[in-house]
């Protein structure tokens, strides 16, 4: 069953508004907090919640809020991450389009929480409407009260500024964001230091995604243990899936961690099945980074057990047979599918989107992209198969940010478990060019 | 203080030291290569992975799960580190495939390049790298910029190490120098070819270890193992005045800093780094503007000592056994002695 607690309103005509939103309870939980609760009552709840990073990596939020360094005298600032632009991934904006105030709540929550005074939203330039929509649930937050100086006679004090950026890919990683809010080059830093002792303009800075931030709020109304009671394990609570491709019903789903992943594909109550009754044949389950894996791979993990929406089920057998939930950008591929032109739109994306910092990511990106576009185009070998898959382990784990191994890891899964289909290009191409594909790159 | 292992040898060094410096300090053929990294510019490293080791064991403070290839000259030691270069096939493996991505787009124009017989690209791939490349793509291609009178910029062969972006941020003021451009397309510029006219902008050249930005002054002159590096030194109110004259009979064909068997701008008396000033680099041609000191003492195992040097040393052998004799890929053989780094 359902279990909503982040869109448990999005449905509400006006809910964007501050007015339609308190009266659904909204900013009740800030009010009680700020009046009733110590910052760190507030990290101890999240801590207790266990809480992890929506943003991809599932880093628990409360150990992250707990390594911000302190110092006296130096302002720490919290930043959010709705940057989102990996492929498959929309959940953010759903969220920030539909319930702004939502994330302004969450921001100021978690903001008091780790004793900053100034936050930032950083948002992906594509989104600018959405930016706009965020701008002017800030300005109603200010005439109420909610920001600005002495919020709501508490003494504490809370400017929060939306910062557009330009369109890079790679200003979602966390450091290029900083870079790219201090308006420099979005390039990513080289760590150590980590954001959470030298991070925006060198002071302790925290970098949670969209959704993670939102949920705060809720853990906060209901209580660190109670939210941890929903989902399953170490995944807890509740997850936003942005669900795409050959589905009946596409959009953005807010799912109890846990729920089985036969269940999500293909029950009406969610992405309802297979277009036009077709077969599926593979899903990318986390956006665009993360290991593609074929139908019984998704559906059953190699023990034989169903597969759930959680990140330690999905993660199951490693990248052997395994997956990861990432930031829930949730792919599903039909048979008529070519995985080859998939995988070469992926790997054109990475490309383009390399900063070009370091050499592995700026030069074997290109390339793995130049030999994908050779063997869907019949030119290929044998070898360059081999090549792929020799370029991506030179990549992986060699780079300065992980975007290197965004770019490496859906090659590597792609040859793992659809070899036959790469070898068929090369081998036999004109039986490849009858699949009527969904994908038309090249006319 | 810190205790680690490095291909096996133990050393313990100062909190904050590098795993590249504490390379370093032992000295060798465990040094592992370094193409961006310049001890002298701060924030430099990082970005060309050539440097990049295996760290086997990490330290009991640090969560990180191990084994994990890390850049050496950014990752500082600690406590217990377990680290191994050439005693991980695996990790010289990785290394090899760092050199390819560097080389996919090098010209390979070493026969008109004046970088040629002292560059570290040259020396990297005959060291690590392997015979030829598997790329059979065009290779990306730029016209070359003169950057003002006295550099010029050949794209084709740039690394993009930052090092000169470096030395245009901490050496000289109104940084008109940068990277534009992402990706693949990343290129050094001035922002729209603007000359850089500043006192300390050539010390672009000595920092550059590619072919990339070369002294327009010496521009075909002359190959560097034709010419007969002497140290000299002359009063200069804008900089320490110690330079290297690289000579051709009574011909001074090019100035340069001093530099150390890495490469890099070796140090003052007084512990900062003796970068010169372009007066010196460009103005002085002369051989009576300077005062000779003797022959230069170079200690790189680069082509530029393969003839006549008595000086030099070559890279001493530490961990042939370990590595199965795995015979070092130095294309002229030096012979074998002692490698001092104390001792410049
Ligand atoms: C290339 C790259 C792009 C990323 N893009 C995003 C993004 O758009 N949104 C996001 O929340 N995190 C993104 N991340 C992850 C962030 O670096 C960071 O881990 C995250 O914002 C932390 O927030 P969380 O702990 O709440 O998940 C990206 C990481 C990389 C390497
Ligand atoms: S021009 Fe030379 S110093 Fe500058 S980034 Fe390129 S290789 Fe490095
Ligand atoms: S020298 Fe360490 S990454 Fe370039």
């Amino acid at each position: 069953m359902s279990k909503k607690l982040l869109l448990k309103n999005d449905h509400i005509p006006g809910i964007n508004t501050l007015a339609t939103y308190k009266e659904n309870g909204g900013y009740a939980v800030l009010t009680n907090a700020l009046k009733n609760l110590s910052p760190d009552a507030i990290v101890e709840e999240v801590k207790k919640s266990g809480l992890r990073g929506r943003g991809g990596a599932g880093f628990p939020t409360g150990m992250k809020w707990s390594f911000l360094a302190k110092p006296e005298g130096v302002p720490r600032y919290l930043v959010c991450n709705a940057d989102e632009s990996e492929p498959g991934t929309f959940k953010d904006r759903y969220l920030m389009e539909r319930i702004p105030h939502l994330l302004v709540e969450g921001m100021i929550l978690s903001s008091f929480a780790l004793g900053a005074n100034t936050s930032y939203i950083y948002i992906r330039g594509e989104y600018f409407y959405v930016a706009n929509i965020l701008e002017k649930a800030i300005d109603e937050a200010y005439q109420a009260g909610y920001l600005g100086k002495n919020i709501l006679g508490t003494g504490f004090n809370l400017d929060l500024y939306v910062q557009v950026g330009a369109g890079a890919y790679i200003c979602g990683e966390e450091t290029a964001l900083l870079e790219s809010l201090e308006g420099k080059r979005g390039n990513p830093r080289i760590k150590p230091p980590f954001p959470a002792v030298a991070g925006l303009y060198g002071c302790p800075t925290v970098v949670n995604n969209v959704e993670t931030i939102a949920a705060v709020v809720p853990i906060i109304e209901m209580g660190g243990e109670e939210y941890a009671k929903i989902g399953i394990g170490k995944s807890t609570g509740t997850k936003l899936i942005s669900a795409s491709g050959h589905i009946n019903k596409p959009g953005v789903y807010e799912i109890e961690l846990g729920l089985p992943v036969e269940e999500f594909i293909y029950s009406e109550e969610w992405c309802g099945g297979i277009r036009g009754g077709r077969k599926m044949k593979a899903v990318v389950a986390g956006g665009s980074s993360v290991p593609i894996l074929p139908t019984e791979l998704i559906l059953k993990t190699v023990n034989g057990e169903p597969r759930l929406m959680s990140y330690e089920s999905l993660g199951d057998g490693g990248f052997i047979s395994g997956t990861m939930l990432g930031s829930g950008g949730f792919i599903v591929m039909d048979e008529e599918t070519s995985i080859v032109k998939n995988l070469y739109t992926f790997s054109r994306f990475y490309h383009h989107e390399s900063c070009g910092q370091c050499s592995p990511c700026r030069e074997g990106i290109g390339w793995m992209e130049r030999i994908l576009e050779k063997i869907l185009d019949g030119r290929g070998t044998l070898a360059d198969i081999d090549l792929l898959w020799d370029i991506q382990s030179k990549i992986e784990g060699k780079t300065i940010c992980p975007l290197g191994e965004a770019a490496a890891w859906p090659v590597a899964a792609a040859i793992r478990h659809f070899r036959p289909e790469f070898e068929a290009y090369v081998t036999n191409p004109d039986s490849i060019k009858d699949i009527k594909h969904y994908y038309r790159l090249k006319n | 203080m810190p205790k680690i292992t490095i291909d096996d040898i133990p050393i313990e060094v100062p909190e904050g030291t590098t795993i590249l410096q504490a390379a370093r300090m032992i000295g060798g053929d465990i040094v592992p290569p370094a193409m961006c990294y310049y001890s002298k510019l701060k924030t430099s490293g990082g970005y060309c992975r050539t440097c990049i080791v295996k760290v086997e064991q990490g330290s009991e403070k640090d969560p990180r799960p191990m084994p994990k290839p890390v850049a050496s000259c950014r990752t500082n030691v600690m406590d217990g580190m377990v680290v191994r270069n050439i005693t991980s096939q695996e990790n010289l493996e990785a290394r090899a495939g760092v050199v390819e991505f560097l080389l996919m787009n090098h010209p390979l124009d070493c026969p008109v390049c004046d970088q040629a017989g002292e560059c570290h690209l040259q020396d990297l791939s005959y060291e690590h790298g392997k015979e030829g490349t598997r790329n059979e793509f065009e290779r990306r291609e730029y016209e070359p910029m003169d950057f003002g009178d006295t550099i010029k910029l050949n794209m084709n062969r740039c690394i993009l190490c930052y090092r000169c972006v470096k030395v245009a941020d901490q050496l000289t003021d109104g940084r008109c120098h940068g990277v534009i451009n992402r990706g693949e397309h990343a290129e050094i510029s001035t922002y729209i070819e603007k000359a850089i006219d500043n006192d300390f902008s050539g010390n672009m050249i000595d920092v550059c270890p590619v072919g990339a930005l070369t002294d327009r002054t010496f521009r075909f002159k002359s190959r560097v193992w034709y010419t007969n590096p002497v140290d000299a030194h002359r009063d200069c109110d804008k900089c320490c005045g110690k330079v290297r004259l690289w000579n051709q009979g009574d011909e001074v064909l090019r100035v340069t800093a001093r530099k150390d068997q890495f490469g890099e701008v070796i140090d003052n008396e007084d512990g900062s780094t003796a970068w010169i000033c372009n007066d010196c680099r460009f103005e002085k041609k002369h051989l009576n503007d300077w005062v000779i000191e003797g022959p230069s003492d170079i200690s790189r195992h680069s082509v530029i000592s393969a003839n006549h040097y008595e000086s030099l040393r070559s890279i001493q052998k530490t961990t042939m056994k370990m590595m199965g004799a795995k015979p070092h890929g130095v294309k002229f053989e030096l012979g074998d002695g002692a490698l001092d780094p104390n001792n410049q």
